[in-house]
């Protein structure tokens, strides 16, 4: 009998292959869903995107405005950008959760796709930074001058390398127009990315929530996780319409309403809540140079995770102390959050340095724990 | 899946048997499965009763009995999520849509007016409207009683004057020659109108194509008069 076309065609048998007849663990919560998740985030903020690019200008003199055009005047342009922004949002709600049952179930062994998936997250990161600066608000030139200027504490590259960014002596025109157009581009590299991390996943297949191996009870990943990914594309649209329609600017800024102005910087510079746990380790560390590298080893460090694991098991499924210690990290970084939109002032520095040096160890700490409690139980 | 062993044919007769002494022996005791695994283990089977609908929580009742209800019941509920699922994907895809076309700011300059006091007689004056020259001419008598006289059948684009001009005072018209685009000149040409310079094409004071290559007359926009105010558009 011959094979089904889904299975005989070229092009339908790669989509087959990772939607219909992929072998899924049978027992995969609903901290698996957070990968189609992201997937469905990345295609609202391009579908968005794409049609908001058609009314913005980047330019100085006009972005601030065009911004103001498409919510006053285009039609569905209030709603186009409303859904672009809280998109962002919720891109980094399914990141943050899709890393930490990463971390949580120990996922990470899966080393090529951890790798890619962290550079992916790096690609998100500058992706929203670049297109928070495109509006052209107060916060969005503060936060550009502030971000690039980091670059400026790379020992002898570092002030020819910032204004080889800005394309000049500070952010100005040339610099929103290069960011408009990185942000343009940034998401079909993530996309091209996202194809790699499948690959390699698919060459391993899924882990599941036990971290054992699941290869004598797989299921067809359709029907049961085709549509338990839908369920979930339902519960996380309707939370963005929601959020999008009752109230778009809860998670903004109010500076942002106000038009950039390179003589008058706010009282109170801040990222966006997804940056704000980083934004903390910078400020924590008094040295400049010292508080970028904690910046980006605060991600990076993310890439060491399949080094330090030494457990017997690969989930924290039976590991009771890890567990605390992991949604301790929750906490941690959920603290930095705070501490990150709150001023540099008694009692809150002290306060983000301890989170700071409690969020690094953890990563110390919680591979330690793992192999001492290996030996407890033996 | 080990369950569907006990389906097989060769076991259906012990199968049978088994179902018989349950039905038999409990029949006053809570709802038990049916199913029986011949499995070389102590494996229970699950109790589903929880995903059952009502209707068939017994196992001893007969599924056909509710079986159509059941069905309407699905079938209501993924035809509503069908409608619903089209509606919403029709309102994205118009959305995405629309936002493409004319904005709140380009729809309000959509009309313009003109003060007509602002024209003396036997000037033409040119505005903007809608991106385009829009060429308003004062007209004069004489004016008037040549574009009258005209032999309309002689024309490229039969219209006669009083087609174009409602009003025989005004003519308003696209400053937009009808062969390639370009802006013609006023008051020039043989005909006492426009005069295209990119291929040569002669309007007259009606805005009639009379010589030239271009096919067309001049285009007459929607245009009313309010008062001493001429709204075009």
């Amino acid at each position: 009998m011959a094979a089904p076309i889904r299975k005989s065609h070229p092009l339908f048998s790669i989509a087959n292959g990772a939607l219909v007849d992929l072998p899924t663990p049978a027992n995969i919560s609903t901290l698996w869903n957070f990968g189609s998740l992201l997937g469905l985030c990345l295609v609202v903020q391009i579908a968005t995107g794409l049609f908001l690019a058609m009314h913005y200008t980047a330019d100085i003199t006009l972005a601030f405005s065009s911004v103001a055009h498409i919510c006053r005047d285009v039609n569905y342009g209030w709603l186009l950008r409303a859904t672009h922004a809280n998109g962002a949002s919720f891109f980094f709600i399914c990141l943050y959760s899709h890393i930490g049952r990463g971390i949580y179930y120990g996922s990470f062994l899966y080393m090529h796709t951890w790798s890619v998936g962290v550079i992916i997250l790096f690609l998100v990161i500058a992706t929203a930074f670049l297109g928070y600066v495109l509006p052209w608000g107060q916060m969005s030139f503060w936060g550009a001058t502030v971000i690039t200027n980091l670059m400026s504490a790379i020992p002898f590259l570092g002030t020819d390398l910032v204004q080889w960014i800005w394309g000049g002596f500070a952010v100005h025109n040339a610099t929103l127009t290069r960011f408009f157009t990185f942000h343009f581009l940034l998401p079909f590299i993530v996309a091209a990315a996202t194809m790699v991390h499948i690959l390699f996943l698919h060459q391993t297949g899924s882990n599941n929530p036990l971290g054992v191996s699941s290869q004598l009870e797989k299921v067809p990943f359709h029907p049961y996780f085709s549509f338990k990914d839908i369920v979930g594309f339902m519960v996380m649209l309707m939370a963005l319409i929601l959020l999008t329609l009752l109230n778009p600017y809860l998670l903004g800024d109010p500076d942002n309403f106000i038009p950039a102005n390179p003589l008058v910087t706010p009282a109170h510079i801040q990222p966006e809540w997804y940056f704000l746990f980083a934004y903390a380790i910078l400020r924590s560390i008094p040295n400049k140079l010292g508080g970028v590298i904690a910046l980006v080893m605060s991600v990076a460090i993310l890439f060491v995770l399949p080094f330090t694991h030494k457990a017997k098991f690969r989930s924290l499924s039976f590991y009771p102390l890890n567990q605390f210690m992991f949604w301790t990290l929750v906490t941690i970084v959920v603290l930095l959050t705070w501490i990150g939109a709150r001023k540099v002032e008694d009692p809150y520095i002290l306060t983000g340095q301890i989170l700071t040096g409690a969020y690094f160890l953890f990563y110390l700490i919680n591979p330690l724990t793992l192999l001492i409690w290996d030996k407890l139980m033996d | 899946m080990l369950s569907y062993i006990g389906r097989s044919c060769q076991l259906a007769p012990a199968l049978k048997g088994s179902v018989q002494a349950v039905a038999s022996g409990l029949k006053n005791a809570a709802p038990v499965t049916t199913q029986v695994r011949y499995a070389h283990s102590d494996i229970q089977v699950p109790d589903f009763s929880a995903y059952r609908r009502s209707d068939v929580q017994d196992p001893r009742t007969k599924s056909g009995e509710s079986a159509a209800s059941r069905t309407a019941f699905t079938y209501m509920l993924v035809g509503g999520g069908t409608v619903s699922g089209i509606y919403a994907a029709k309102s994205i895809v118009t959305e995405f849509i629309s936002s493409m076309a004319a904005s709140a700011d380009v729809l309000a300059l959509a009309k313009i007016e003109i003060k007509m006091d602002d024209i003396p007689e036997g000037k033409s004056i040119t505005f903007q409207w809608r991106g385009k020259p829009l060429f308003v001419r004062h007209r004069t008598d004489d004016e008037i009683a040549t574009e009258g006289a005209v032999d309309v059948a002689s024309l490229r684009d039969p219209e006669t004057d009083e087609q174009r001009c409602p009003d025989s005072k005004w003519l308003v018209v696209l400053g937009v020659c009808t062969h390639l685009g370009c802006v013609p000149i006023a008051d020039a040409g043989d005909f006492g109108g426009y005069y295209c310079p990119c291929h040569g094409s002669h309007y007259d004071g009606a805005g009639r194509i009379r010589k030239g290559p271009a096919p067309l007359n001049l285009e007459i926009p929607p245009y009313e008069f309010q008062g001493d105010l001429l709204v075009v558009g």
